[in-house]
């Protein structure tokens, strides 16, 4: 793995945003990167309950698997503390914003999170480097720093030779860190992964695993992994079991 | 890569989708431009048939068309009396017909009229205007589609004429017209004694205002307007002015509905694309802007191959001998800004729809979506 790796990320705080420090109880503290307490959500009118009453908190740094079989929840617990969707009930606070405020959840994709999906949802068309521009267009960043940025990146996660390729010149592997790249790019708090491993091989998919890990350790990012695959989920620093919409261990 | 990029992206990937976009536009262009040209054109020949060494047109007052207009020898010898006027120029407008050729425009004039002085001969001469018995003198696009040469006879209405001359005036509606000295022309169309409109040159231009004032108390049937006033004022030209507009629009409404379509088509094949730019941390707004930036496009891309369009059919039109010069088109540059103008709100227009269902676009949802 590119020395590079080990480089500070150097994310400017933003104004008013508190450091961390660990804190008890059940409110959200200011050290808590993820707080949820009680979280619910149905689809279809309230007859298809996806999520019951889920509790969550995540340290920053900390690496953190939803582990469960498809349809148990994990992927909605993932988009609700996203802001990709909105929950039914319960208290969310994510990197001290609320999700469900469209001004905070713009906020929080712009500067504080990174999305990793399990297919990579890259733009076709467009080339490696180009793809990893798109969340700084939206977070106005200035182009030379943009561009260093996508450099390192790149060079860190093995695809410095791929950038002008376009995403359907390069290979599943390749498409999996271009998209880790680009979750990279605005200096994220917080990664949420979605089955990142799902659509690749075992072998790409452990070298897709143990970068994200790397990535994270390296950089002082907190991951919150979902997977169905118990031997990713072990080498988190924990991971919770997620069943019919409830996190059963802990 | 620019916002300007991810714009492009998109067009380039449906390149066929976004040329039907571009034609529905261009389209609307080509249609505007060449109707409102030609329109234009049409009356500029017309106003010049008027304003020939004149400064001001006596005519009847309320008629809708100079055609039914009547001013009669007694008034125009009045009017050449006045004090203000220098000199008085009787028209009288008529339709002829010719085998083959239903409708010819005869101008029945004095043999002193000036736009024969200032016409290009071919054959003829201005002195022998109304000199000659039973003779009729043609412009030159007329001579060509008549087939007429001097001193043989060619066939107007139910008698036939000598050709007395052949000239040209640099004027479509003259140059494809018939010339009839005055007397001649109010015995052919039964108007004995009567004018169409007469021309009036002042000896002070400035006192136009007073000599139409003049005419009003003498003659309470008559109107006189400055050349200008004229043409802002007249009747038919508002109308041919409203319908070439009319139309355009209409064009540009269906090449509208082109572009909403292609809008429409672009934001539905790409919702999960839109939803992947949502999470990336575009807002609403950036999402509209991307539509509305693709939509501009188009219809940047439908103006240039729309004015390449109309002005190629302006030139084919204005060269094709079937029309006898009657197309003479004129671009004023307030005509081309309109059309840009209009080409551009209807293809934003287009894009609120699907502008709006982008904006919208619940990522988890869309991330559903295949």
């Amino acid at each position: 793995m590119n020395e590079k790796l080990s480089a500070p990320v150097g994310r400017v705080p933003s104004p008013g945003e508190a450091p961390f420090s660990r804190g008890e109880g059940t409110s959200p503290t200011p050290e808590l990167l993820i707080f949820a307490r009680g979280l619910s959500k149905s689809y279809d009118a309230g007859r298809v309950r996806v999520l019951d009453g889920v509790s969550l908190e995540v340290m920053p740094g900390e690496m953190v698997a939803l582990l469960g079989s498809s349809g148990s929840g994990k992927s909605t617990l993932l988009h609700l503390l996203g802001g990709l969707d909105l929950p039914d009930a319960g208290e969310l606070t994510v990197c001290g914003l609320d999700p469900r405020d469209e001004a905070h959840r713009l906020q929080l994709r712009r500067k504080h999170l990174g999305f990793v999906f399990q297919l990579h949802n890259l733009i076709p068309d467009l080339t490696v480097q180009e793809n990893l521009r798109v969340p700084a267009l939206a977070a106005g960043a200035p182009h030379a720093a943009t561009l260093a940025r996508i450099h390192e990146l790149a060079e860190s996660v093995g695809i410095g030779h791929r950038l002008q390729h376009r995403i359907q010149d390069i290979s599943g592997g390749e498409r999996q860190r271009t998209a880790i790249c680009r979750a990279l790019m605005n200096s994220p708090q917080l990664l949420l992964a979605d089955e990142p491993t799902g659509s690749l091989d075992e072998e790409t998919g452990d070298t897709v695993f143990n970068l994200l890990r790397h990535l994270v350790k390296t950089r002082g990012i907190a991951v919150v992994l979902a997977t169905h695959e118990r031997r990713y989920a072990e080498q988190c620093d924990r991971f919770l079991r997620v069943r019919h919409g409830r996190i059963e261990t802990t | 890569m620019r916002f300007l990029a991810l714009v492009f992206v998109n067009l380039r990937r449906h390149k066929l989708r976004a040329l039907i976009g571009v034609a529905g536009i261009s389209f609307g262009v080509a249609a505007m431009l060449t109707i409102l040209s030609i329109v234009n054109g049409a009356i500029g020949m017309f106003e010049r048939i008027l304003a020939v060494d004149s400064h001001s047109l006596v005519f009847e007052r309320n008629v809708s068309d100079l055609f039914f207009s009547s001013v009669t020898n007694n008034q125009v010898g009045e009017l050449r009396g006045m004090e203000l006027v220098e000199s008085a120029q009787p028209l009288l407008f008529g339709l002829v017909s010719s085998p083959g050729h239903p409708i010819i425009t005869c101008f029945g004039v004095e043999g002193d009229n000036p736009r024969l002085a200032k016409a290009k001969w071919r054959f003829g001469r201005p002195e022998d205007f109304g000199k000659i018995p039973n003779a009729i003198w043609l412009g030159t696009r007329a001579a060509d589609f008549l087939k007429a040469e001097t001193g043989r006879k060619i066939a107007v209405g139910a008698g036939e004429f000598v050709v007395g001359g052949i000239f040209s005036t640099e004027n479509g509606f003259e140059d494809g017209g018939v010339f009839l000295p005055l007397a001649d022309a109010q015995k052919f169309f039964h108007r004995e004694g009567i004018a169409s409109v007469v021309a009036i040159k002042l000896r002070d231009q400035a006192k136009a205002a007073e000599f139409a004032r003049a005419v009003a108390e003498k003659f309470p049937g008559l109107l006189a307007l400055e050349n200008r006033e004229f043409n802002q004022s007249y009747t038919q030209f508002q109308i041919l002015n409203f319908t070439a507009w009319a139309v355009g629009i209409c064009a540009f409404l269906l090449g509208g509905l082109g572009v909403a379509n292609t809008m429409l088509l672009s934001v539905f094949s790409r919702i999960r694309e839109i939803a992947v730019l949502r999470v990336c941390g575009f807002s609403p707004g950036q999402v509209s802007g991307l539509i509305f930036g693709e939509a501009t496009v188009i219809a940047l891309a439908g103006l240039a191959v729309g004015f390449a369009l109309g002005f190629a059919a302006l030139f084919a039109l204005g060269h094709a001998p079937q029309f006898h010069g009657y197309v003479q088109a004129v671009v004023k540059p307030a005509m081309i800004g309109g059309i840009v103008a209009t080409s551009l709100f209807t293809a934003v227009a287009g894009a609120i729809y699907p502008a709006r269902f982008a904006s919208r676009i619940q990522p988890a949802e869309a991330l559903r979506y295949e």
